[in-house]
């Protein structure tokens, strides 16, 4: 091995983390594994740094949450900052090339499926909604067959979307007022399962429910949500 | 905000804990880093990953929190976190458990070394993004991954596990 090889093979093994953790360029990524078929040794110590890499993910996984006081705390503490619009700039674009730039390979396969799920989901969501007359008039509302969050059990709920200009005081206003209780979610499109009563409503009057919730100024978009 | 908080605080909480290494303090800190998020977000110019940009706050936090602990609680602290081989149970333990035994040496790398292991292997940042957080530049950020893997595995010697390298 001349004196190029080794200042190569020593640039691939600083590499060999990054391989493992799928943050390598195509182009790095490829020459790493080039090295690793040529180099059986290379491939030993590449087994190492992947059971390095899964022991400091279980290790990371192992420290918990924050509890809900950080929540509480941060939100209280940003109503009391003064009024402004929030102006970040995470365009869609952004936030697009932040999903994929903040993915690794295995992790994209994974989002992938998850994606794929998450469609489905959306389509079960939009083809629930059913259009129902009601009572003979033409009172028309929605609801939805799909199953996103839902979780069997007592109650009535509803997937509610709120006004993005809706601020914390406004929500929390709004829940305590109608004595609503967020219980999953956020899920995609920013959706929550709410539970609006705490017995199992007929359907006419959970229909009458949601009318009234919808014309709440922090209601962006609010189904009724069936078993 | 709040999707932004449900997407990040976790992982950022994970990582400032990871510094600290005490709960409650994390606990503040993450308060403090997403009020900061929330008061700069114009300044945010998305030529960076937004993780990587709350992160690189989350560090600055955590690091002006340690400075400001006395060097007399550092020291208790550290000498805490450093655990008799001979005298803890869990350590025969790990000899036969090659993944305990590497957990419990990656919580003894210095605080240096967990952190760009974290970056890399937990929080799956590039060289460049390890090097805008970390604020050194991207040799240095593989040469100190390579040390802190080193360090590891010397670690791990001192376990009775021979990786065979370095």
């Amino acid at each position: 091995m001349n004196a190029a090889d080794r200042n190569e093979a020593s640039e691939i093994e600083l590499l060999l983390p990054w391989h493992a953790a799928g943050t390598l360029s195509a182009r790095d990524a490829q020459r790493v594994e080039a090295a690793l078929a040529d180099d059986p040794e290379l491939a030993d110590r590449y087994e190492a740094v992947r059971e390095e890499l899964g022991q400091t993910i279980e290790l990371n996984e192992t420290l918990g949450a924050p509890s809900a006081r950080v929540m509480a705390e941060l939100f209280a503490k940003i109503d009391a900052e003064p009024v402004r619009r929030p102006h970040l700039s995470v365009t869609l674009a952004a936030r697009v090339r932040e999903f994929f730039a903040s993915r690794s390979p295995r992790t994209l396969a994974w989002s992938a499926s998850a994606a794929a799920l998450a469609i489905m989901l959306q389509a079960g969501v939009i083809g629930g909604f059913l259009l129902k007359d009601h009572g003979g008039g033409h009172t028309e509302t929605f609801e939805t067959a799909s199953a996103v969050m839902s979780t069997p059990g007592n109650g009535s709920y509803a997937m509610i979307r709120f006004q993005p200009k809706a601020n914390m005081a406004d929500i929390t206003q709004f829940l305590e007022a109608n004595k609503l209780m967020i219980v999953g979610g956020p899920a995609a499109g920013g959706l929550y399962r709410v539970m609006v009563a705490t017995t199992k409503l007929q359907r006419d009057a959970l229909v009458d429910r949601i009318k009234k919730l919808q014309e709440d100024k922090v209601i962006g978009f609010i189904a009724a949500q069936t078993e | 905000m709040q999707v932004l908080f449900a997407r990040h605080h976790v992982r950022v909480y994970r990582f400032v804990l990871r510094l600290v290494r005490n709960e409650a303090t994390a606990e503040d800190l993450i308060s403090e880093v997403f009020l900061d998020v929330w008061r700069q977000a114009q300044k945010f110019e998305g030529r960076s990953a937004v993780s990587t940009w709350i992160l690189s706050m989350a560090r600055f936090k955590a690091l002006s929190s340690l400075r400001r602990r006395t060097e007399d609680e550092l020291d208790d602290e550290t000498a805490g976190t450093i655990e008799d081989p001979e005298d803890n149970p869990e350590t025969a333990l790990a000899k036969k458990d090659k993944g305990a035994a590497l957990r419990q040496c990656l919580e003894k790398l210095s605080a240096e070394h967990r952190e760009i292991v974290d970056l890399v292997y937990y929080h799956e940042k590039s060289v460049a993004e390890v090097s805008s957080i970390v604020g050194i530049p991207e040799a240095t950020v593989k040469t100190r991954m390579f040390y802190a893997r080193k360090k590891l595995s010397e670690l791990l010697k001192e376990h009775g596990i021979d990786r065979g390298w370095p």
